[in-house]
């Protein structure tokens, strides 16, 4: 992948820009010394590296704004961060960035039960704020699987989602309201406490723009109530197809799980060795978890258990506690972990419509052949996100970019289903390129558009999510005038 | 008014009208939300049709102005819904006309589940719509997890047809549940609707009456299950006295708030002010309305006021927005400073020619 090259005359700028931004930051928010910059050289992307020219660790709205407001001056390109967590390298910076840090805002504002709601800074991890309110009974919904490091601004940015969002929705259904600071160093509150606003849905735009809109220093999120209890029953089949069948089948049924995983064969077995979760050794595993009281558990369970024998699983474990509902998803949960035993991976995030999935599957494993590269997918399979891990060896010359023209064809084939080319990561460099795939020219001149409202110079993490030939004139400085 | 109506059939006949036109144009999808504003009017009837439906995949794409009984009718054919409840205003402000799915999602319309699923724009998945310029846009797709690229489709939910003309919207229906009873709480204070959805019993609809004090909570589910939670919530409210409205009343009942009955035959100005749940009874309190009542937890009040009230005006320290639906007044609320910059500039870069209902969110 092309890495954009550092401007030369921005990092002319470099002492002027630390000069301004000790002017009213201490020390140590200021990260300036090359071995240190170093620390943010890259996000959970980790094949691609870059250091940035300056890193910064505000802990108010306002040093926010001061500190955006210099680089506006300066023409000084801004790369948000949260936890650094990201899939896709959106927190990859370039050479003559500022890394703007949000770690160090991670204070809790307000907390309302009876309105179901809580206010808190953005660099909090998305696991605290769950934590915040479990003793009293309420949780955070979306909960991606890196949720005991990412933070709430990075879910923001890519609207995150997780194992449980086909009955709670991703961050974006989650998100009241929000304090966010402009390129320009305007600090603005879009949404609001009510369940909804007046004028255009700007809060809805700024969830998954990807930190190219603004920086969310403060969030508003819904809290809910938790469910008496959550119990899993676990499914193998031996054709991926059947197992499909009966996701279907239990959806048009009514019944709507909190979360349905699928693994395929050779997770299975990746999994099964590295966790000794116990599961059988099949082509398609299915993991269902439903909510409630015992009695509602129950009533669900059984008729999921009733629909699944209809396809003749070769196993059908039903947990009646805790412990066997964790030994279920202990498997599941180390899924990535096994993974990366085997080999270094690469983890996509493709989401085809659920019918689509037996199709996609042989077409994978068939250009798992061509490529001679190993996968193994773990899916969402009630929203049809899938995750398919190819393995690679990136000490071996050629293997990283064999992986990543692999990841595109799976991806095309994601698009040509009827699918998209992420469904939680987000774009980031990852898949700027792809773009063109599953966008027009007019479909990605008005999503740019959206950029040239907010940040008229480019300036805000510039080189992510648009291919960047696209973006070429726009990052240039052209905007106002090409665009009008 | 209404002198000319144009009714293209395709996304490149609506291109072509919107490249040439000079004039302001209302867009019409099935008038019964909206009295046109314009006298030249572009119509989406000619877009009609259900295009995908897969059931198991709990995922719908449609024309824009397929009828909203028809996507009911097709989606209840497979015991699923629209599960966001899209009110129909219809009855209410007199017009004619029947409601299409475009205008459902343009408008951003939601009913009492809001509280439990969702508002419409937390159920659109896709969006295909031809811009100011005549520029033809997709964004989102057909499938419920896509962070790829803006989200646009959020910027068009509830955007009042003001950024482009939508001309297919893709979905998530949910399953009608099996069975679901109501509790009727009288002699009540409106916190009831907070406690009650405060609970592990997943209450699908909250609703108070003003008036006569009587407080409504919906439980939906599987049959074993509504009995259940029904117990529950008996529990929680032993100190009132409670009346069971099961199945088929339950839903005629819920039925006729999604109507909004209860505010029809009644004179005065009509409006809907959204506010934090908790405020929903302060409205009340200020205003004293001759009729009022509370949805979505007292976050949604409908007011029916005397002609002329400025409700607005009396509710400036609560936070917030007022729509003005039957009145002398501007129809929304106004945004901050910050927020009519920003959402200025997107209308000028979508609808620079400011064709498309100019009189709107103006």
């Amino acid at each position: 992948m092309y890495l954009t090259d550092p401007d030369p005359s921005i990092l002319a700028k470099k002492m002027e820009l630390v000069d301004k931004l000790l002017s009213f930051l201490p020390r140590d928010a200021v990260i300036d010394d090359p071995r240190e910059t170093l620390a943010y050289e890259c996000d959970a992307l980790s094949a691609y590296r870059c250091p940035p020219m300056v890193a910064v660790l505000p802990r108010t709205t306002e040093e926010v704004a001061n500190i955006v407001k210099i680089c506006w001056d300066l023409d000084v390109p801004v790369v948000p961060r949260g936890s650094g967590t990201s899939l896709a390298g959106g927190a990859l910076p370039t050479g003559d960035s500022l890394v703007l840090g949000v770690a160090r805002m991670n204070e809790t504002l307000e907390v309302d039960y009876p309105n179901r709601l809580m206010r808190v800074q953005t660099g909090r991890t998305n696991l605290s704020v769950t934590g915040e309110v479990e003793s009293d009974g309420f949780f955070y919904a979306p909960d991606p699987s890196s949720q005991l490091a990412c933070a709430i601004s990075g879910n923001i940015a890519m609207n995150s989602g997780g194992a449980h969002c086909l009955k709670y929705g991703v961050t974006s259904n989650n998100l009241l309201a929000v304090k966010m600071v402009t390129m320009q160093g305007e600090i603005i509150d879009l949404g609001g406490s009510q369940f909804d606003s007046s004028g255009y849905d700007l809060i809805g735009l700024i969830c998954g723009s990807e930190g190219q809109l603004g920086i969310v220093t403060e969030a508003t999120l819904r809290i809910l109530h938790k469910p008496e209890g959550a119990l899993p029953v676990l499914i193998g089949y031996n054709d991926s197809q059947v197992a499909g069948q009966c996701v279907s089948d239990i959806i048009k049924a009514g019944i709507l799980p909190v979360a349905i995983e699928f693994m395929d064969r050779p997770c299975i077995r990746a999994t099964d060795a590295f966790s000794q979760a116990g599961y059988p050794d099949c082509e398609a595993l299915l993991i269902i978890e439903v909510e409630g009281s015992e009695v509602e558990i129950e009533e669900q369970l059984a008729k999921i258990i009733e629909i699944a024998n209809k396809h003749n699983p070769v196993e059908l474990r039903r947990a009646k506690n805790t412990d066997e509902a964790n030994r279920i998803w202990l498997g599941r949960k180390s899924a990535f972990g096994a993974m990366g035993q085997i080999n270094d991976y690469m983890c996509l995030d493709g989401t085809i419509p659920v019918s689509k999935l037996p199709f996609v599957l042989k077409r994978i494993s068939e250009m798992s052949k061509e490529f001679g590269l190993d996968v193994g997918n773990v899916f969402h399979a009630g929203d049809g996100n899938m995750h398919p891990l190819i393995l690679y060896n990136a000490n071996k010359p050629g293997d990283l970019e064999t992986c990543e023209a692999f990841g595109a064809e799976i991806l095309k084939l994601c698009v040509e289903v009827g699918g998209c080319l992420t469904g939680e990561h987000g774009v980031g460099i990852e898949k700027r390129d792809l773009m063109h795939i599953q966008y027009s020219a007019d479909d990605l001149e008005a999503q740019m558009a959206i950029k040239d409202v907010f940040d008229p110079k480019w300036l805000l993490n510039p080189t992510k999510v648009f291919p960047l030939d696209a973006s070429a004139k726009r990052r240039a400085g052209a905007t106002q005038e090409t665009a009008a | 008014m209404n002198t000319v109506s144009l009714v293209p059939s395709s996304e490149s006949e609506i291109s072509e009208v919107l490249i040439k036109e000079t004039e302001p144009l209302h867009i019409a999808g099935g008038q019964s939300r909206l009295e046109a504003t314009e006298e030249k009017i572009i119509s989406t009837s000619a877009l009609n049709g259900i295009v995908e439906y897969e059931p198991g995949a709990l995922t719908m794409v449609a024309k824009a102005g397929t009828p909203l009984s028809i996507i009911k009718n097709t989606l209840q054919k497979e015991n699923q819904q629209l599960a966001f409840e899209p009110p129909e205003l219809k009855h209410l402000l007199s017009l004619p006309g029947n409601s299409t799915i475009g205008g459902v999602f343009a408008t951003n319309a939601s009913g009492s589940r809001r509280v439990q699923v969702g508002a419409a724009r937390d159920h659109l998945l896709g969006v295909r719509f031809v811009d100011g310029l005549g520029r033809i846009v997709k964004n989102g797709g057909r499938v419920m997890k896509n962070v790829t690229g803006y989200d646009l489709v959020k910027l068009m939910a509830g955007s009042w047809g003001t950024l482009g003309v939508i001309t297919e919207v893709s979905f998530k229906v949910l399953p009608i549940a099996e069975t679901q009873s109501t509790l009727k709480i009288n002699f009540c204070d409106a916190n009831i609707l907070n406690k009650a959805i405060n609970t592990p019993y997943d209450v699908s609809g909250t609703f108070y009456d003003v008036g006569s004090r009587v407080s409504y909570i919906r439980v939906e589910g599987f049959d074993k299950s509504v009995k259940y939670r029904i117990k529950q919530l008996l529990g929680e409210f032993s100190d009132f006295e409670v009346d069971i409205l099961e199945m088929e009343e339950s839903k005629k009942f819920w039925q006729n708030v999604s109507n909004l009955d209860f505010l029809k035959n009644i004179k005065g100005d009509l409006w809907r002010v959204s506010v934090r749940p908790t405020d929903g009874v302060k409205i009340i309190q200020m205003l004293n309305p001759k009729v009022g009542f509370l949805d979505w937890c007292g976050g949604l009040v409908w007011l029916r006021v005397d002609e002329g009230f400025d409700v607005r005006e009396k509710m400036q320290k609560v936070a917030g927005h007022a729509m003005c639906l039957l009145g002398k007044f501007e129809q929304f609320h106004p945004i901050s400073t910050a927020e009519k910059t920003l959402s200025n500039s997107i209308r000028k870069k979508f609808d620079p020619k400011m064709l498309l209902n100019r009189e709107l969110l103006n």
